[in-house]
């Protein structure tokens, strides 16, 4: 499934063109994390390598393979979760997997243990705070043993103690071996979690640097501005 | 006219007995219409949200076109169905409450499957990124968002209840309105009324919007206490 490598990307949907000739190569271990102006494509990148928008032009390549061999799991934005209870939110997203009605028990029981919200196993998903649906649909997403992790911004508009909570299971996620590949605006995530960091521009890959490199010395022109906060409204502007 | 009115509510006191038989009928046929337009329109709807298939658009066109389809063109199909001649004659099911049951099925089905399918096509928009990741196909994402809309599909179920409980001119055609046999509250009501009987007339149009009103209260309450506890 790793080294993923993109080959000049295009996704151009009625002629708009969003990603060009993008070029990434993945390692299969880390958190690699997606910075980048608005408009820039981070979440259009995560949904092609999900395979939930066409392709149109370039080659997505996992190891040897055009379709990934492993588990691909994704978080999204706004996460969904269905009317029902926590613990039935989790257990469901197994069904589709081998695992027998016990399995996927104990399974379920394990993540929403880890993730802090056994004792709201009961409870409505619907009604949870940000913080704990943001939890519990990556608790959703861990139980599937993912080989990959998509994440998109996982922590918007959550507080600085459900980021750190979000945070913390990012963390052990990556730790049990999965890749994770996450977008965010929040320079500081940045800082704490990205082993690398991929800077996303005008539709392409304008730096690919492991994450101490990129904060200390931004190579592009557009990642210097975009750190210094001037990017977002010239390349709105721009575009 | 005050004495006409104080004649219906001497008959809903005294509790009519053939105010009350034409209210059961009326309820059992409803009802059975509703269950039926229930396990049919519900997965149709549905099917219909997550599905992808040529034709589908004017399929969906065709759906909402027959929500509003004139119930005496459906009480004459009917019929004609289910006349000695027709492909179910042999059934013997004309003038039975059997056959006001299949009419206002007919009419009921399409307006729950039309609504469902707007409400499911709703939600399957928001969650069929995610579901299909997880792996879940179309023919589980229907009963899951069945599941999941379950409050929303209220409002469908008491439509078609309404449309089934109101209608007059299929069962008209396909009951014959047999006094204690095929007499519901609507065909009773339009009868009572052309002969001169504006007491029993009065009472059951008292009962008949008594019945809906309370069904949409009982369902809003319901709705609102189930929001607060599922979210």
């Amino acid at each position: 499934m790793f080294p993923l490598r993109i080959d000049a990307l295009r996704f151009a949907p009625e002629g708009r063109v969003v990603l060009d000739e993008l070029d990434l190569v993945l390692p299969g271990e880390g958190i690699s994390v997606i910075l980048g102006p608005n408009g820039a494509g981070k979440t259009v990148l995560l949904r092609l390598l999900a395979g939930l928008l066409p392709v149109h032009g370039g080659t997505i390549v996992w190891g040897d393979a055009a379709q990934p061999a492993g588990r691909l799991a994704m978080v999204f934005q706004q996460p969904m979760l269905l009317r029902m209870s926590v613990f039935a939110n989790v257990e469901f997203a197994l069904r589709p997997q081998a695992m027998n009605s016990a399995e996927r028990r104990a399974r379920t029981s394990e993540v929403l243990e880890r993730v802090g919200l056994a004792y709201r196993a009961r409870d409505s998903a619907r009604l949870l705070s940000g913080g704990e649906r943001q939890r519990l649909a990556l608790a959703r997403a861990w139980a599937m043993r993912p080989r990959l992790l998509l994440l998109d911004e996982p922590t918007a508009s959550l507080d600085p103690s459900a980021t750190e909570a979000v945070e913390r299971i990012i963390r052990e996620i990556r730790t049990e071996g999965a890749k994770v590949l996450m977008t965010t605006h929040n320079l500081g995530q940045a800082t704490r979690l990205a082993d690398d960091i991929i800077f996303l521009a005008e539709g392409r890959v304008q730096e690919h640097e492991p994450a101490q490199r990129f904060f200390a010395h931004p190579q592009s022109p557009a990642a210097r501005a975009f750190m210094q906060g001037e990017l977002p409204w010239r390349i709105a502007f721009d575009r | 006219m005050t004495q006409t009115l104080l004649d219906a509510l001497s008959l809903l006191g005294s509790f009519d007995h053939r105010l009350l038989d034409i209210v059961a009928l009326s309820l059992r046929v409803s009802l059975t219409a509703l269950v039926i337009g229930a396990l049919l329109g519900l997965p149709l709807g549905a099917w219909l949200a997550v599905a992808n298939f040529r034709g589908r658009g004017a399929l969906i066109v065709a759906l909402n076109a027959l929500m509003g389809l004139p119930s005496v063109v459906v009480g004459v199909l009917v019929y004609l169905a289910l006349s000695r001649s027709g492909p179910f004659g042999s059934y013997g099911l004309l003038f039975s409450p059997a056959a006001m049951i299949v009419a206002q099925s007919v009419l009921v089905v399409p307006l729950i499957a039309a609504v469902t399918r707007q409400i499911v096509e709703d939600a399957w928009r928001d969650y069929a990124p995610e579901l299909s990741l997880i792996g879940i196909g179309r023919a589980q994402a229907v009963a899951l968002l069945l599941a999941d809309c379950r409050f929303s599909l209220s409002v469908a179920m008491l439509a078609g209840l309404g449309r089934a409980m109101s209608e007059v001119g299929a069962v008209m055609i396909v009951g014959g309105n047999i006094d204690g046999y095929t007499r519901v509250m609507t065909t009773a009501i339009a009868l009572e009324t052309s002969k001169g009987d504006l007491a029993l007339s009065i009472a059951l149009g008292i009962v008949l919007m008594a019945l809906i009103l309370g069904l949409n209260i009982a369902v809003h309450f319901i709705r609102g206490w189930a929001l607060r506890r599922y979210g």
